[in-house]
């Protein structure tokens, strides 16, 4: 039978080996992005990429004007927050908000290695504090809140921190009527922090019903991959669910469905095109076309 | 409820069963030489009631998530025969078909009509089978949200009952929409505009259990267990290995006493000594004695008082520290 790809070892807050091909690819392009130049020259190997589904080889300067889709097969790379916003964002201009609230390990999870410690080395390693960013900014002059997760922070995993900024980015698009986009990109809960993790599914249900009664817009983007919490969620909550190509989206993981059942899932299978069949996205966006569509969509809701 | 002789017993309730091994063959004896050895045995039926309080004094949390699961427990139908009266099953999604792993409808407790909700467990391999070991699909869902919103429609309050190990992790239900199902109750259920009572009266796996555990009072039965996963998959996932599942469930502080000491849950409830498989009737009692002066506040308030009193009480909850950062700039670098 053939391996599943899971988020567990991500989710653990550790580098997958069965998922490594997808995520030291990305963690290449961010380095790519952070590193100096004479870093480059050190590591020039770094700056050229392979596609992980057709093998396609280009550079990173190359790929990134490309907004890390295929050229050969269309293939959407998984980013994270900074290039979402760089994406979307006119001029890559907006405000930074509730970086202040931060990952504690309240109850002192020890698994393999303490939270506090895991919470330690994801912050040396990364150049973000949370597994969620919140942007507030302008897509072609419509103010949007862009609440967009970067699942190399363990796993994207959904913990008090993003229950906690996503709360405060309704509260702020409450404030001042602005449109609120969450871009999902996560394994699921955060295991460390226990109960707390599944009470947040609630307590951002609870803020989204808030949108609700002030007739604000609320776009959900599902990106590969979304899963746990998140489909159980705000991520399946949106008065818009989209979803970009291909993308591995469900409630639970493949591995466990295919232990569970004892056979080979079909092929396809909990992928955005999969979701759209059965009614659950309003559409599939490209990366490319995703800044235009958004506009377009913004713009209906508004007038 | 099993008769003694037919009760099953975990590993930490041998004593017990000892005890009761020991009551058999003197009432055996007494059968045979017609002899009064009543008092004795009246002595050892004391100290079975001692056992069973001196053992669950003492419980491990994996020894709680065990007893949660123990076979001899009352599920959801044997607290509603018992709390409630002219209940009627109602059936159905309305949509794709009637999941028996989620049974609900219409009751009366003390004369007022409620609507009751829950996962319900099999009794035997064949019933485990049909009611999927708890574990609801999609639809199972959606009849539940159905449920509740015929309860809106004619202002009767809702208690949901939750045993679960976790949703249904299925192709099919995948196909359905397992997290839509959920999220559309989660969501659903902190808008309703009547009383909502959840009771954790067994297990209360993740998704699965809030799926139907979004009220104005979320209560945990003392032997029960309630958090994001279960102590085995954690362990799978984190440990990177199936045998760590007591250290993930001492981990996950998933038991009642720390639930409510971490304001996650508003009430323990009692059970009977040694646990609600003892004495369903009791068990039953105490759980009544807390839906009834607890039903009667809630009305007490108005839908839209309840409703903020949900999102506020939900958004409290997590744990975090506010450090002082230096103004950010506007990402500027064009
Ligand atoms: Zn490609």
């Amino acid at each position: 039978m053939k391996q599943e790809e899971d988020f567990d070892a991500n989710l653990a807050g550790e580098d997958g080996t069965e998922a490594e091909s997808k995520t030291s690819w990305f963690k290449r392009i961010k380095k790519g992005i952070t590193t100096s130049t004479a870093d480059k020259k050190e590591t020039p190997e770094g700056l050229w990429t392979k596609c992980p589904e057709c093998n396609y080889i280009c550079t990173v300067t190359e790929l990134r004007e490309l907004l890390f889709v295929c050229p050969k097969c269309n293939h959407h790379h998984r980013i994270g927050s900074e290039e979402y916003f760089d994406i979307l964002f006119d001029k890559n201009y907006f405000d930074i908000l509730f970086e202040n609230i931060r990952s504690k390990d309240f109850l002192g999870f020890t698994d393999l290695k303490p939270y506090s410690l895991r919470l330690q080395d994801s912050w040396k390693k990364t150049d973000i504090t949370d597994s969620i960013r919140i942007g507030s900014g302008k897509v072609n002059a419509l103010p949007l809140v862009i609440a967009c997760m970067d699942f190399e922070f363990i796993g994207g995993s959904l913990g008090s921190v993003m229950g906690e900024r996503i709360s405060r980015a309704v509260d702020h698009c409450l404030e001042h009527k602005t449109p609120l986009m969450i871009i999902c990109k996560s394994g699921g809960a955060r295991m460390m922090e226990s109960a707390f993790s599944l009470m947040q599914l609630a307590k951002v249900s609870g803020k989204l019903s808030q949108l609700t009664d002030a007739c604000i817009p609320y776009i959900s983007l599902l990106t590969d991959p979304s899963f746990g919490g998140i489909s159980a969620s705000f991520g399946m909550l949106g008065d818009l669910n989209i979803a970009e190509p291909g993308a591995l989206i469900g409630f639970a993981g493949p591995r466990i469905i295919k232990e569970t059942i004892k056979k080979d899932l079909p092929a396809g299978f909990q992928r955005s095109e999969f979701l759209l069949e059965h009614g659950f996205l309003d559409f599939i966006v490209d990366r490319k076309e995703m800044k235009e569509k958004l506009t377009k969509v913004l713009t209906l809701f508004k007038n | 409820m099993p008769e003694n002789k037919n009760r099953q017993f975990l590993d930490f309730e041998r004593p017990i069963k000892e005890l009761f091994d020991e009551i058999e063959k003197l009432k055996q004896i007494a059968e045979k030489t017609k002899l009064d050895n009543s008092n004795y045995i009246a002595q050892l039926e004391g100290q079975v009631l001692e056992k069973r309080r001196e053992i669950t004094a003492a419980l491990t949390s994996w020894q709680k998530v065990q007893l949660s699961r123990h076979p001899d427990r009352p599920y959801t139908l044997k607290y509603i025969q018992k709390i409630t009266s002219n209940f009627i099953e109602l059936h159905g999604d309305r949509n794709v078909k009637d999941d028996k792993a989620m049974v609900g409808g219409f009751a009366q407790i003390e004369g007022e009509t409620v609507m009751m909700i829950g996962q319900q467990k099999g009794i035997n391999t064949k019933m485990r089978q049909l009611r999927n070991f708890g574990m609801a699909n999609p639809e199972g869902y959606r009849k539940a949200l159905r449920l509740m919103k015929l309860a809106e429609k004619f202002n009767k309050p809702i208690i949901t009952l939750i045993d679960t190990p976790g949703a249904y992790p299925g192709l099919e239900a995948e196909e359905r929409g397992q997290g839509e199902a959920i999220a559309r109750n989660i969501y659903e259920m902190i808008r309703l505009k009547v009383p909502v009572i959840c009771v954790i009266i067994g297990e209360g796996a993740s998704g699965g259990a809030l799926g139907i555990g979004v009220g104005d009072r979320v209560v945990m039965l003392q032997n029960t267990w309630y958090t994001v996963i279960s102590p085995e998959s954690c362990s799978s996932i984190l440990w990177r290995s199936w045998d760590q599942k007591e250290k993930a469930a001492e981990q996950l502080r998933l038991t009642s006493d720390n639930m409510l000491r971490f304001g996650l849950i508003d009430a323990i409830v009692p059970e009977p000594i040694g646990g609600a498989h003892w004495d369903y009737t009791e068990a039953a009692d105490l759980l009544k004695q807390y839906l009834m002066p607890t039903l009667k506040e809630l009305k007490q308030q108005s839908p839209e008082y309840r409703k903020q009193q949900r999102i506020e009480k939900f958004g409290k909850m997590g744990f975090w520290d506010e450090v002082t950062v230096q103004q950010q700039q506007p990402n500027n670098n064009i």
